[in-house]
């Protein structure tokens, strides 16, 4: 009863002192709450990007773990002037692109059939999603065997192929980027699901009113209003394809032309154990996909702060 | 609001809206023209899923010999895999890691998820960066620096040497996410639970936990689902059942010779994988729409 009374009533001074105080406990409270996530991800990355960009310095392989020396930008300069480096960029921008682009045309249209559709909603959603959950190593071996002629896929033999795709650069292509599209375009529909809820109805049954028609609702209506949402759910696939490594190391390891970066990578670390080069390819691989979110943040002005709904 | 709640809730009043208009025929056309959709979509998205049930299903005889259906069924690749030991020891591994991983992220995502929607303080910004930073960084580029240190250390190959950077990776994530649903709940309970003399921690653990635990659930099922599907870190940091995965153990299976793969085992590992991941999306198909849209869009 006197505490209510006392709170009811407090001096003007100490009603300040008892806000600030407040404050200053809820900061803490704040701090002690987000300092074990903060700690754990600075930690885990930190360490092995500081580590990756002194042993980029350095001449460094895991067979003569004891012969490190500095050699400056000399691993820079061997990575940035070999034909495979230039040659993967080429191979990985060209998968980005074409996948990305397809991802989005097809997620585009999944979004709408998920948010519009009057037939067995829940049920679409469900097998949409099919591909999401599937393991990324299982799509692939399913659409290598699939498109295998040798291994008797079906793919070839509802196209007629004489010849295995699997064996030429452009059949390896187009069996790895439509494995690619498989696996992540319900993704990518989700996040443009998430943009579509944001459209208002009114706006179309306005513009429905005014005589637009469909084509001209989507073009004028939707796509403005989605662009957030769009530019986001672009980032986000465009970021991930660039680094696409599972399913070429199932399909060939990067054979036939189709070595991506993180292919390059890896088998610079991991099975030629040269910690220079394969580090200066790691920060090289950082740089161009900070520069691809630079220039979807910066140029289109993408807000790619996902849950920064504030 | 929630991105998820408006999307269902945007759905239900426009079909509502579109019954009560009444316009018959355009609904009907509507109605055909959906279904075929449907229907596209389905076949698109389970074709490939059929595919590699069937070739599991096939003798290893026959595992390529072109038809879609098999001619002869046999459980056998599926007792030829549980008989050896390198997939039920990834299958343990894949499970546990996961399991683990997912459990340290979401518990830790949530403290901060919790303090981001909820609490105001300075930083706020800077962590959603880190977040973001660590979410779009290449994983591969880590895997050097962490094979060669976790050597030194002697994790390499070890269940802690995965489940560290699956929980890191997975943590960004986490927190977009459980920070969407976080917002989404009614504070005004905690302020009562404080007013009747509750400590801001016990407000926490006693109203709000419950209250998040559907997004919690959430978060749960696409973390699990993240580090389930990891190949990367799984094919460099492993090497032996001791830690091994079952991404990296199929892309690993020992053939009969060299030159041989083991497609059926491939075929039948591949559908035991796959099995548990498909029932989490069927089942909750709506939680995970809601989880990610949610966590995804600037409103």
């Amino acid at each position: 009863m006197t505490a209510i009374a006392a709170r009811a009533a407090p001096p003007r001074a100490s009603r300040v002192r008892h806000l600030t105080e407040r404050t200053r406990a809820e900061r803490r409270l704040a701090y002690l709450l987000v300092a074990p996530a903060l700690i754990v991800m600075l930690a885990v990355t930190a360490y092995p990007i500081i580590d990756t960009m002194t042993l980029s310095l350095q001449r460094a392989d895991l067979r003569f773990p004891d012969a490190n020396t500095w050699v400056g930008l000399d691993n820079y300069k061997a990575v940035l002037t070999a034909h495979v480096w230039w040659a993967d960029v080429l191979h990985t921008t060209i998968i980005t692109v074409i996948a990305v682009g397809i991802q989005f045309v097809l997620g585009m249209l999944l979004a709408l059939a998920m948010h519009r559709t009057l037939v067995a909603r829940g049920l679409l959603r469900s097998i949409g999603l099919v591909p999401y959950g599937i393991v990324a190593v299982v799509a692939a071996y399913s659409w290598n065997l699939a498109w295998s002629l040798g291994n008797g896929g079906w793919i070839p033999h509802v196209l007629g192929l004489t010849s295995d795709p699997l064996s030429s650069t452009f059949g390896s292509y187009v069996a790895i980027i439509i494995t690619e599209i498989w696996k992540n375009t319900p993704f990518m529909a989700l996040l443009l699901l998430a943009g579509l809820a944001l459209v208002p109805d009114e706006l179309h049954e306005a513009a429905k009113v005014d005589g637009a028609s469909a084509w001209q609702r989507f073009y004028r209506i939707t796509l403005p209003l989605m662009k957030p949402a769009i530019l986001v759910a672009l980032l986000f696939r465009t970021l991930d394809e660039f680094r696409i490594f599972d399913v070429i190391y199932i399909f060939n390891q990067g054979a036939l032309g189709t070595e991506s970066i993180s292919m390059l990578n890896y088998s610079t670390l991991l099975d030629r154990l040269n910690l220079g080069l394969g580090s200066a390819v790691s920060v090289l691989l950082f740089l161009l996909v900070s520069l691809i979110a630079f220039v979807f943040i910066k140029g289109f002005g993408a807000a790619a702060a996902p849950g920064g709904a504030r | 609001m929630s991105v998820g709640a408006a999307t269902s809730q945007a759905g239900v009043s426009r079909r509502a809206r579109t019954r009560r208009s009444g316009f018959k025929s355009e609904h009907a056309k509507q109605t055909t023209g959906w279904s075929a959709a449907l229907v596209v979509v389905i076949v698109c998205s389970l074709v490939p899923v059929f595919w590699i049930l069937m070739l599991s299903l096939k003798t290893p005889g026959s595992v390529t010999d072109g038809s879609f259906i098999p001619h002869h069924w046999t459980l056998s690749n599926y007792s030829a895999i549980f008989k050896a030991g390198v997939f039920t020891d990834a299958l343990r591994n894949s499970i546990g890691i996961g399991l683990i991983a997912t459990a340290l992220a979401v518990v830790l995502a949530s403290s901060a998820a919790y303090a981001i929607a909820r609490l105001d303080f300075p930083g706020k910004t800077a962590i959603l960066a880190v977040s973001l930073a660590v979410a779009m960084f290449p994983q591969i580029s880590l895997v050097g620096p962490l094979y060669n240190l976790w050597r030194q250390i002697g994790l390499y190959d070890t269940w802690p040497g995965l489940i560290i950077p699956y929980m890191t990776f997975a943590l960004p994530l986490s927190i977009y996410v459980l920070s969407a649903f976080f917002r989404e709940i009614p504070w005004e309970l905690e302020q009562a639970a404080q007013v009747d003399g509750a400590t801001p921690f016990q407000a926490f653990r006693k109203v709000i936990a419950p209250l998040a635990m559907p997004g919690i659930v959430t978060t749960f099922i696409i973390v699990f689902i993240i580090c389930w599907n990891d190949f990367v870190f799984a094919i460099s940091l492993t090497s032996t059942t001791n830690a091994q995965t079952v991404p990296a153990a199929i892309a690993q299976f020992p053939g009969v010779s060299q030159f041989q793969v083991p497609y059926g085992d491939i075929a039948a590992a591949a559908v035991v994988v796959t099995v548990p991941v498909m029932l989490l999306v069927l089942l909750f198909q709506r939680r995970i729409v809601a989880g990610l849209t949610a966590g995804a869009v600037k409103g």
